[in-house]
């Protein structure tokens, strides 16, 4: 080894610029992506919302009209109500669910199957989960109400517009409950098995310990989790396509659904941007709270 | 030994709080409560699948005679021929269709093509840029990976309408090319997932190499590629799939039968059912077709999904 090092020396050690051409050319496809679909779009998106924007005509500079448009918009404001709802339904029965799935998964068994089963649902499109739940919930045909209708004599419309949010966002945590469960699981796995034993010498109860030992240890991943399913259910759009399209009425137009209405629907760039900057700022907030979350965690794990 | 007090304190309040690894069988009430909520969660998972099939095999008059039946009413192959537009108008009218088909095989072809190319080019760039984030050095490395880093958090919805402009001002609109292009190149996700595995392949290999006069480019390629097959197997997987399931990005730039992928068909046949008298037989024949190459990819590979999902959430 010693004698080869010796026959090529100058060639092996390396120098700082021995690398850049190459490393600098193997980011290079990467690099377009990034500028082009990133960072370009997301100067681009900011850019429109100051505009009159149709795509058939140059984009007009009309500074912060499409914002005071948004402000004074009742049905804009009317998706963001929507969209908490969603959010807020769709969150606390998927963590908790989850949670559940997870411990009990630990506990149980370590089976790849039941995983794999659990985890079913996440790997169809929402197109199909949505068409599944659509016939399985139907109001006149529909398996769930036959049940229903057995039992109480009566049929419940699931999209109408008292259900149509509570609906989307239960079919929304099928989908999604096993994947969560997975990663609250994996995050589990991390927790050393010694300290459940200390516990249990010290005689403390599978209670307490599931509320003194697991769940502080777990907070950072529960954080992590929580932030993740809450950005992804911001932007909550295929399931309303396909179900109700943001009816009856507005009672389901969700913000990326009023968005994207508004963008192809009406050809108003400019104000589908203008909201969609609204959107951003929202889900950059909460990209912030989940580190100042995740770093308060941290501690915990030693 | 532990059955007695888990039993006493703590089943009761909740079945999940059941031993931790306990004796083998250790059949206390707690445990056998969390195994029923258990099969419970895995019968609400599977059996929507099973009632898409039934009605997929009924037939329209049948469904709605015997709406409870467990067992297809009336077997048969007729909305799979509808979906496959193997029907003429005449009999999938009469059937309950609405007279349009979908076009499956012309989708399945666009399915396949935007999710290969997006798969390939997003694996394969990444993995280039990985390898120069992990093992190259080079100036303004670590501000250029603080930007990818960035990239991370930009929520999709944002970049879709930009996106969608610069794709029809190149000219892309309604093609494959254009379907495939904004994730073909990289997703911050793949360049980290990969970064994470090279960093951790031994330098001396890599060393070793360089000393047998190899350049860095071969040992891209004919160590660290193939070192790394697990790894970014896994990717491949993960971005197929992820791929194939998109629906909003080709929703809004396939406007004909030449670049619409399967998600957008089936949204599409469903729009075109009539209001009144649903054809869900063929609706749910449609929506198993749609749903068939992924289950099928899924059970080949499931367990390298369902392990790689840890990774995906906590680095």
């Amino acid at each position: 080894m010693s004698t080869a090092t010796a026959a090529a020396p100058s060639a092996l050690r390396r120098k700082p610029k021995d690398d850049r051409l190459l490393g600098i050319a193997f980011i290079i496809p990467a690099g377009i992506g990034l500028v082009a679909f990133y960072i370009w779009p997301l100067i681009r998106g900011i850019w429109l919302s100051f505009t009159e924007y149709n795509l058939l005509t140059p984009e007009q500079f009309t500074g912060l009209a499409n914002y005071q448009r948004m402000v004074g918009d009742s049905i804009f404001w009317n998706a963001v109500k929507v969209t908490l709802e969603y959010v807020l339904i769709n969150i606390g029965f998927q963590t908790v669910l989850a949670l559940i799935i997870a411990v009990l998964m630990q506990r149980l068994t370590q089976s790849t199957l039941v995983r794999s089963i659990v985890l079913t649902p996440y790997l169809v499109s929402n197109v199909v989960v949505a068409m599944l739940w659509l016939w399985i919930l139907d109001n006149t045909l529909g398996i769930s109400n036959e049940i229903i209708s057995a039992i109480t004599g009566e049929n419940v419309n699931f999209f109408s517009s008292a259900l149509a949010i509570p609906t989307i966002a239960m079919i929304n945590v099928w989908r999604h409950v096993g994947y969560t469960a997975l990663l609250i699981f994996a995050g589990l796995q991390s927790i050393p098995n010694t300290v459940y034993e200390a516990g249990k010498m010290d005689g403390a109860s599978e209670w307490t310990m599931f509320w003194k030992i697991t769940v502080p240890l777990l907070r950072p991943i529960l954080a992590l989790v929580l932030i993740m399913t809450m950005i992804g259910s911001f932007q909550v759009f295929d399931t309303v396509s396909v179900t109700t399209q943001g009816g009856p009425v507005n009672a389901s137009r969700v913000l990326q659904y009023y968005i994207y209405d508004m963008a192809f629907g009406r050809f108003q760039f400019g104000y589908a941007s203008a909201m969609a900057v609204g959107l951003l700022i929202v889900l950059a907030a909460i990209t912030i709270l989940q580190y100042r979350m995740t770093r308060a965690g941290e501690t915990d794990l030693d | 030994m532990s059955t007695l007090a888990t039993t006493g304190t703590g089943s009761a309040a909740s079945p999940k709080t059941e031993q931790r690894r306990s004796g083998k069988n250790s059949l206390s009430v707690g445990r056998v409560i969390a195994w029923i909520f258990m099969a419970l969660v895995m019968i609400v998972t599977i059996l929507p699948f099973y009632w898409v099939l039934r009605t997929a095999l009924s037939s329209n008059a049948g469904i709605t005679s015997d709406p409870t039946s467990i067992l297809p009413v009336d077997f048969n192959l007729r909305g799979f021929a509808r979906v496959f537009g193997m029907q003429s108008t005449e009999e999938a009218l009469a059937d309950g269709g609405s007279g349009a088909s979908m076009n499956f095989w012309i989708y399945l072809r666009n399915s396949v093509i935007v999710s290969t190319l997006v798969t390939a080019g997003q694996v394969f760039f990444s993995a280039m840029a990985a390898y120069s984030f992990a093992r190259l050095r080079w100036r303004g490395r670590d501000a250029v990976f603080t930007l990818f880093l960035a990239a991370l958090m930009v929520p999709s919805i944002f970049t879709l309408l930009p996106n969608f402009v610069l794709v029809k001002q190149i000219g892309l609109i309604d093609n494959l090319l254009g379907v495939a292009l904004p994730t073909m190149f990289m997703t911050p996700f793949a360049v980290f997932f990969l970064r994470q595995f090279f960093m951790n392949i031994p330098r001396e290999l890599e060393e070793a190499a360089l000393l047998d006069g190899a350049s860095k480019v071969r040992v891209f390629f004919q160590l660290i590629l193939p070192m790394a097959s697990a790894p970014i197997s896994t990717l491949a997987i993960i971005t197929y799939i992820t791929a194939w399931n998109d629906y909003f990005w080709p929703l809004l730039v396939s406007y004909t039968d030449s670049s619409r992928v399967l998600t957008v068909a089936v949204a599409v046949f469903r729009s075109q059912a009539p209001t009144s008298g649903t054809d869900w037989s063929g609706l749910m024949a449609a929506t198993l077709v749609a749903a068939l190459p992924m289950l099928l990819l899924f059970m080949a590979a499931a367990k390298r999904i369902v392990n790689s999902i840890g990774f995906t959430g906590i680095k």
